[in-house]
């Protein structure tokens, strides 16, 4: 069941940008996986993934954002209220300028889940409509959930 | 008839000194003071995290605090004890100063869990401060990641025994 949809969605993502768009689809225990690099991840794909008859993926369950030293990525959680099945798309961008096409349009649960993975690893969203640090304060400088921030306690008053 | 605190016995009357033997008991008022507080605390429950479970297990009919006196409350202004139970971020922390300082006199500070106490695990986590001695003053420190319900009634016995000494005058720095 999820290998056939796996394989649907390659072929559906496939035929609309061409081969070797996801780098590697995989089962993640037991539920299908696809990795992209960000610059194949645009609104035409997150519109297939909601919007095509076989797929229906209307839920965005959660964001999340990861530093892999050489590189970062965000993954999105999708699930389908009505065919009942899920996916998970992982996004790979380059570290030096984290860049990844906003899911905001398209799912509106996507706005402060962005938001916060900005402000944590201050990955650049295009396309959300109001980009701005959600949990830390606005002054707040660099991204904390980054590999090479610096935590300064004494500076930030906590020691 | 030797009676503590009296000298020239033998000027009162002899049932008056009998009566005193039985009956009366001699005492600073600050001791008194400091008696009756200890045996009703209310402590403002400031459950942030975790140790909150096990503050609200200690308040529970197993372990039941109310023996003690120890009645939680909802408004700083009816309570005496903070109990601090979990970890304290920096957003919060002006909240806890605030409510710190809308407690009546006296007041204590009991620092519950090692978050509390240190940071704990969080210690270098960029959101935590690093024990609540830096905003305001800790009177008992309960050791442990929860501690445990009998932990917590240890650190109010302490807590007890701190007030009960300070009122005789002496100086309490470790227990």
């Amino acid at each position: 069941m999820s290998q056939e949809l796996l394989d649907l969605i390659v072929n559906k993502v496939h035929t609309l940008h061409g081969k070797e768009t996801i780098e590697e689809p995989v089962l993640n225990f037991g539920k299908p996986m696809i990795v992209l690099d960000s610059g194949n991840w645009d609104l035409a794909t997150a519109k297939l993934l909601h919007d095509d008859e076989a797929l229906q993926f209307d839920f965005l369950s959660c964001v999340t954002g990861v530093d892999y030293e050489e590189h970062m990525e965000v993954i999105y959680n999708f699930y389908s209220t009505i065919l009942d099945h899920y996916v998970y798309v992982k996004i790979k961008t380059s570290r030096e300028e984290p860049t990844v096409m906003s899911a905001e349009p398209v799912w509106k649960s996507a706005d402060y889940m962005e938001r916060e993975t900005y402000d944590l690893l201050g990955i650049d969203f295009p396309g959300h409509w109001r980009l701005k640090r959600i949990l830390l304060q606005d002054d707040w400088e660099g991204h904390p959930l980054r590999k090479d921030y610096i935590t300064d306690k004494k500076a930030l008053g906590l020691d | 008839m030797e009676l503590k605190g009296f000298q020239e016995s033998e000027k009162y009357d002899p049932r008056v000194l009998e009566d005193i033997k039985k009956n009366v008991f001699f005492t600073k008022l600050d001791q008194l003071k400091a008696w009756s507080r200890t045996r009703s605390f209310w402590p403002l429950s400031f459950g942030l995290a975790c140790c909150a479970i096990e503050m609200m297990g200690t308040g529970g009919s197993r372990y039941d605090f109310d023996r003690f006196g120890v009645i939680f409350r909802a408004s700083p202004r009816h309570a005496d004890v903070m109990i601090v139970a979990g970890t304290v971020t920096s957003k919060m922390s002006p909240v806890l100063r605030t409510l710190y300082d809308q407690m009546p006199e006296p007041k204590w500070v009991i620092a519950m869990g090692s978050c509390a106490t240190c940071g704990g695990p969080y210690k270098e986590a960029y959101s935590v401060l690093n024990g609540v001695d830096k905003i305001v003053p800790v009177d008992v420190y309960v050791s442990g990641c929860p501690p445990t319900p009998p932990a917590l009634l240890d650190g109010v016995d302490k807590l007890r025994e701190k007030i009960r000494l300070e009122a005789k005058g002496e100086r309490v720095t470790e227990g």
